[in-house]
């Protein structure tokens, strides 16, 4: 009899201690991402430091590619499994797709309430919404027209003043190049090509000539001598790069640039976390410079989170780390170690260093226009089509004339 | 003993006779073999031809990202025969496919003749051979990777030794890249060939050769005239092996190119693969994949026609 009670006092002591455990408890997020290179993942842990202070584990998925191609590919067999990671890192136009698909969380409770409407450009806002209601929580502003310069061999060819338009840039490169320098680091794989595209159609045409071939697909615009011209401008940079660039990753190719083995980088500003990374100081040991020509015109990705819709007890942790990942000392602090500008106007620039207040400068004043390189131009069947064509002009022999045909051609069948 | 015989027919359960065939237990015993090979059969069915019959339906639907219902008819077949990534990968298709089989098919049947001269060194050799074929084609696209890249393998060692100017950028090189796809298959694949044709050189009647020697044939005369004429179901079997393998060619291409500098060793497989899932293409990537089904269909249902008539009228 005594034994039995002791049972019942001891089930029910257990069962209390249960509930009031599983209470407090909230549940891990599992993140799939592809921060994977150093500078990255050392961002990356400002927001598992952050969460694990409010008690929320971090289940961390990356998947490594550049681009994020295999962490999408990824993202689609979880989700067909019913089995959706809590957050999903994504750019531009996969966003729209997969809320358009019905697999996102509404978040405009918590947008109202913190105010995010106020504080995201709209530019932003275009991807971070699907039919008015928010999806997602943007973290950063990447561009992609920027050069990365190491200063000792700039210094060393008399290129003290940074080029600021094309020819200047040209000439630049001749003679880093006549000095047994690699001219141009940069690594051959697709994505890479295309993020040095967006500059070129920028400093080639303006503003208006980029909105009008990579946002809105002019047919007569795609066709036109200038888009010629562009490719014969990426024809030029062919010249700059080494023999060995095919399949080079981007930090790679940042890495040669660090390392004096080469003279710039046209890389989005995530490479400038792996020169801060090596211990490099803006100004010091390398320079950052909008592609010459572009001064003042911003092509953007924006990294989101996208919460996707998965049991109740998951939400409140979507939810925190979505307030988390939008207050403004969490959008500092990652953004500075990442590179990028806080997707937030209201962030004090303080804590960053010159190059990163040059991007947030260029953000709050300048014209803000969606990579086309990183998916925030046009959706991923027509950025494949226009992708496929640079990168066979960038590696093959074919003529200008012929890569504008199959341009024009290429988007008219991806649509 | 006729005591015996009565008794027999009357008995039951383990004790029976085996190849009494009546009742419940003789059926189960006459479909063993069925009864076993079902689930397989099962699974077949329904994973491997229900499935092909899904990818058939999706490459007539609009499905981009996520499978999709709304019907369109051939479109996206159009669509597939207008992408240029299409026509490179069909190109590349063909000149990878006949290289790789017609090498593979005379280095394989060199070595197993070198091989079945009776040297001393044969069960050493043989495994050497086909030690390729025991590497995943990932592994041999990584290790054909380093080799054939200009700064790190090849080309800097031949640097490095002192000859200057020797240069074998292929791996790099869009128009050659193709080429380097198909010296690393036949690498990993001629072994296995050669294993099949020493086989079939083994199963050559020895005294149509002896008789052939009597004659006064040469041994050239001999291989040509004799033996390889023999050997005509190997080369079937060869030709039906290799020619899947390169249709299927993906892991290889991944590995050894990542689809080329640019796009220059797009393969239908890795197009597949990109337009279904990376592309938000589902549509045309099913309809490539029928495409990929069709042509391998073309070549071994034919193979298999044949065979069974020959075995029916056995």
């Amino acid at each position: 009899m005594k034994a039995r009670y002791l049972k019942v006092k001891l089930l029910a002591a257990s069962l209390a201690l249960g509930l009031v455990g599983s209470v407090q408890a909230a549940e891990d997020v599992e993140v799939l991402h592809w921060w994977t290179s150093g500078g990255e993942a050392k961002a990356l842990t400002v927001l598992k430091d952050d969460l694990q202070g409010q008690g929320i584990g971090w289940k961390d998925m990356p998947v490594a590619g550049g681009g994020g191609e295999k962490a999408m590919t990824v993202l689609r067999a979880r989700v067909q499994a019913k089995n959706a990671p809590t957050a999903v890192q994504m750019l531009g136009f996969d966003i729209q797709d997969w809320a358009a698909e019905g697999a996102t969380a509404n978040m405009n409770d918590l947008a109202k309430a913190e105010g995010w409407d106020a504080v995201v450009p709209a530019a932003l806002q275009r991807f971070s919404k699907y039919e008015g209601d928010w999806v997602a929580a943007p973290v950063n502003v990447h561009s992609t027209n920027w050069v990365w310069g190491n200063k000792k061999i700039l210094d060393e060819v008399g290129a003290t003043e940074l080029p600021s338009d094309w020819d200047g840039f040209i000439s630049v490169l001749d003679k880093i190049k006549a000095k047994g320098y690699t001219a141009l680091a940069h690594g051959g794989q697709p994505w890479q090509d295309a993020t040095i595209f967006d500059g070129v159609v920028l400093t080639t045409g303006g503003a208006d000539f980029y909105k009008k071939t990579m946002i809105d697909l002019d047919a007569e615009a795609l066709g036109s001598k200038t888009m010629e011209m562009v490719f014969d401008r990426m024809r030029q940079l062919r010249g700059y790069v080494d023999d060995n660039f095919s399949g080079r990753d981007w930090n790679l190719a940042s890495a040669m640039v660090i390392e004096d083995k080469a003279g710039v980088q046209i890389m989005g500003d995530w490479a400038k976390g792996e020169f801060i990374k090596a211990g490099k100081v803006p100004g010091k040991d390398f320079v950052c410079f909008r592609t010459p020509g572009t001064q003042g015109m911003v092509t953007f990705n924006s990294d989101q989170f996208v919460m996707f819709k998965g049991d109740s007890a998951g939400e409140k942790s979507q939810l925190a780390m979505a307030k988390a990942v939008m207050s403004p000392a969490f959008q500092s602090a990652f953004n500075v170690v990442k590179g990028s500008a806080p997707a937030r106007t209201d962030v004090p620039n303080d804590a960053f260093d010159d190059c990163g207040k040059k991007a947030m400068a260029d953000l709050a004043s300048g014209d803000l226009m969606g990579s086309m390189a990183h998916g925030h131009s046009v959706p991923a069947a027509i950025k494949g089509a226009i992708v496929d064509v640079v990168t066979k002009h960038f590696n093959g022999k074919n003529s200008s004339a012929d890569a504008v045909k199959e341009l024009v051609a290429g988007i008219e069948n991806a649509k | 003993m006729s005591a015996f015989h009565l008794n027999y027919s009357e008995h039951s359960g383990p004790n029976k006779m085996n190849d009494d065939t009546s009742g419940f237990l003789g059926w189960c015993r006459r479909s063993l073999p069925k009864i076993v090979l079902a689930p397989s059969f099962v699974v077949t069915i329904c994973f491997v031809y229900g499935f092909i019959i899904y990818t058939g339906y999706i490459s007539t639907t609009a499905s981009k990202m996520l499978p999709n219902s709304k019907f369109i008819g051939l479109t996206n077949y159009e669509k597939l025969w207008r992408t240029l990534n299409w026509q490179v990968a069909l190109d590349n298709l063909a000149i990878f496919g006949i290289l790789y089989i017609t090498i593979c098919g005379v280095l394989g049947l060199t070595l197993a003749i070198l091989l079945d001269q009776k040297i001393r060194g044969e069960g050493f050799l043989r495994p050497i051979y086909l030690y390729p074929m025991a590497l995943s084609f990932i592994v041999t696209g990584t290790a054909w990777k380093w080799f054939l890249n200009p700064g790190l393998g090849l080309e800097k060692t031949m640097h490095e030794w002192g000859w200057e100017s020797f240069s074998f950028d292929w791996l790099v090189n869009s128009e050659m890249a193709i080429y380097t796809v198909v010296m690393a298959g036949v690498w990993q694949t001629s072994g296995f060939v050669m294993a099949m044709f020493l086989a079939g050189l083994r199963g050559v009647d020895n005294e149509q050769v002896k008789a052939a020697q009597l004659d006064g044939a040469s041994s050239f005369q001999t291989y040509k005239r004799v033996i390889i004429p023999q050997l005509g179901p190997v080369f079937l079997s060869a030709f039906v092996v290799l020619s899947h393998m390169a249709i299927k060619a993906y892991d290889l291409v991944v590995a050894l190119t990542g689809g080329g500098p640019g796009n220059a060793t797009e393969v239908p497989a890795t197009f597949m693969y990109s337009y279904t899932f990376t592309r938000n293409q589902m549509g045309v990537g099913a309809a490539s994949a029928m495409i990929m089904l069709m042509t391998i269909a073309a070549i071994i249902v034919p193979y298999l026609y044949a065979e069974t008539r020959g075995k029916r009228h056995e």
